[in-house]
């Protein structure tokens, strides 16, 4: 369903990426695992069309993200860094919004963006401006637009960065409802996230893929089977 | 190429942003009573006993140069201040429907605050009796200056992602492109020998000269022609700035 081939990015001289391959099928959820400036943000935002990539692209239910960004956009969910919305707009509105342009209409955009707003547990603050929300609850609302439209990937970087446990448990709660009909990338630095949601791992480190493979796999890597070993060894030189 | 829809739902968003806040209306007051002041205060409006609005529309570029940039700073400066631009250009939206839509916003709403000087007319025509024509024309002129000072506003917002600084870029530019037409500064240029077509081809350019004509009532293809070329030079620069700088 998401093809990512070779994607390469470079900032002047730096390469932030470099050469990233990977697929995600319908029923996965993959955790894009690796330290912090690794390339995780840097490839999510070229796989959803945000910044060019360098070199490579990537496929979205075979749309080409750069021959054809606007029909694997429409197939895209993304839940960017640090849940960015519209702080002046109410929930419901900031949703219907993205509804419009998402190209619902009517008594259809209405069901969608209540259809939204309960998978993300939002209810109780679907009148209040987002300005007025916590953190947790900002992050739902990004949440909910990203879901809105039902869409068969659903892209999202570090969902559950900064929100206190509980939180968390709700964020991973609606990725598991989410997981069996769709194709998930999550990114995250957080390894307890791994075994709570994913099916299978990548670790990038220095814009490079250092390991793919089931968190089991991933473990065995170490005597102990401990993931924070295998982590640092895979992504710490020295 | 543009999906009108998309436009219309990024137009609809931008416009009911600015009445979100207070902002808005101290907006709409300030325009009123500067446009007021300076017609009635410093034209004199009454006591030139003519029943027209050229006092009235004269000082329009120059309420436009202060007041557009605070409309327009915010439109792609906020956007990335907050990272809602990476939300937006990851909907299935255009960079052309993205700036089309907070462009007419921006527009409107500069349109609204001119409608409702709406009360010197009826002044004018209650007072005397004024050529609606040539009134009309004023309007649309003034309509179409401050739609190319828009552009240059979300020129400048795309520039940066701090709104003071978009604002003083897009208050410099429109300043520039006023004052090299503007009577004073050329017959000063004139005065140190600079040839005469220079100097006027110079100030053909400017956004002043291409009002002049039509604040005083006369529609020409040429001035609308200059202002639509202007918004679509702006919105062109704009495209390709917030596409080569969207991620910074």
């Amino acid at each position: 369903m998401l093809t990512v081939n070779t994607l390469t990015k470079n900032f002047g001289v730096i390469q932030a990426v470099n050469g990233v391959s990977f697929t995600v099928e319908k029923g996965e959820v993959l955790g894009f695992l690796g330290p912090n400036g690794a390339g995780k943000s840097t490839t999510m935002r070229m796989i959803t069309g945000f910044i060019p990539p360098t070199s490579g692209t990537a496929v979205i239910c075979g749309h080409d993200i750069l021959t054809d960004p606007v029909a694997a956009k429409r197939c895209i969910g993304y839940l960017p860094e640090n849940a960015p919305s519209y702080h002046t707009m109410t929930v419901t509105d900031f949703l219907t919004f993205i509804g419009r342009i998402r190209g619902f209409e009517g008594a259809d955009l209405l069901k969608k963006v209540d259809a939204a707003i309960e998978k993300s547990r939002l209810e109780s603050v679907r009148k209040q401006s987002i300005e007025t929300l916590s953190k947790g609850y900002r992050q739902r609302t990004c949440f909910a637009q990203a879901i809105l439209h039902d869409p068969q990937v659903l892209i999202m970087d570090e969902p559950t960065d900064g929100l206190d446990p509980n939180q968390k448990f709700i964020v991973r709660e609606m990725i598991k409802e989410m997981s069996a009909s769709k194709a998930i990338i999550v990114s995250t630095h957080i390894l307890e996230e791994v075994d709570a949601v994913c099916t299978r791992a990548i670790v990038i480190a220095n814009g490079t893929v250092v390991a793919n493979g089931t968190p089991a796999e991933l473990r065995a890597r170490d005597p102990q089977g401990r993931l924070d070993v295998v982590f640092r060894k895979l992504t710490m030189k020295e | 190429m543009s999906n009108l829809k998309t436009v219309n739902a990024i137009f609809k968003r931008e416009f009911k942003s600015y009445f979100d806040s207070p902002v808005a209306y101290v907006f709409l007051v300030a325009f009123l009573v500067l446009a007021g002041f300076l017609t009635f205060g410093v034209a004199a409006f009454y006591e030139r006993r003519q029943a027209n609005l050229l006092p009235f529309f004269f000082w329009h570029p120059w309420v436009y140069l202060l007041l557009v940039p605070a409309a327009t700073m915010g439109l792609w400066a906020e956007e990335r201040r907050t990272g809602t631009i990476e939300l937006l250009l990851t909907l299935p939206v255009t960079l052309v429907e993205a700036l089309l839509g907070k462009f007419l916003a921006a527009w409107a709403f500069i349109g609204i605050a001119l409608a409702l000087t709406f009360p010197i007319v009826i002044t004018t025509a209650w007072l005397g009796n004024p050529d609606l024509g040539a009134i009309f024309c004023g309007y649309a002129g003034s309509f179409l200056l401050a739609g190319a000072c828009i552009a240059i506003g979300v020129f400048a917002s795309a520039l940066s992602r701090s709104q003071v600084i978009s604002f003083v870029i897009a208050l410099a530019i429109c300043l520039f492109m006023l004052i090299i037409g503007f009577d004073p500064v050329i017959n000063a240029v004139a005065q140190w020998g600079v040839p005469s077509a220079v100097v006027e081809g110079i100030a053909t350019c400017s956004l002043m000269q291409h009002f002049e004509s039509m604040r005083r009532g006369v529609i020409d293809f040429a001035d609308i022609t200059y202002y639509l070329g202007v918004i679509t030079f702006m919105l062109a620069a704009a495209h390709v700035v917030t596409d080569n700088r969207k991620a910074s």
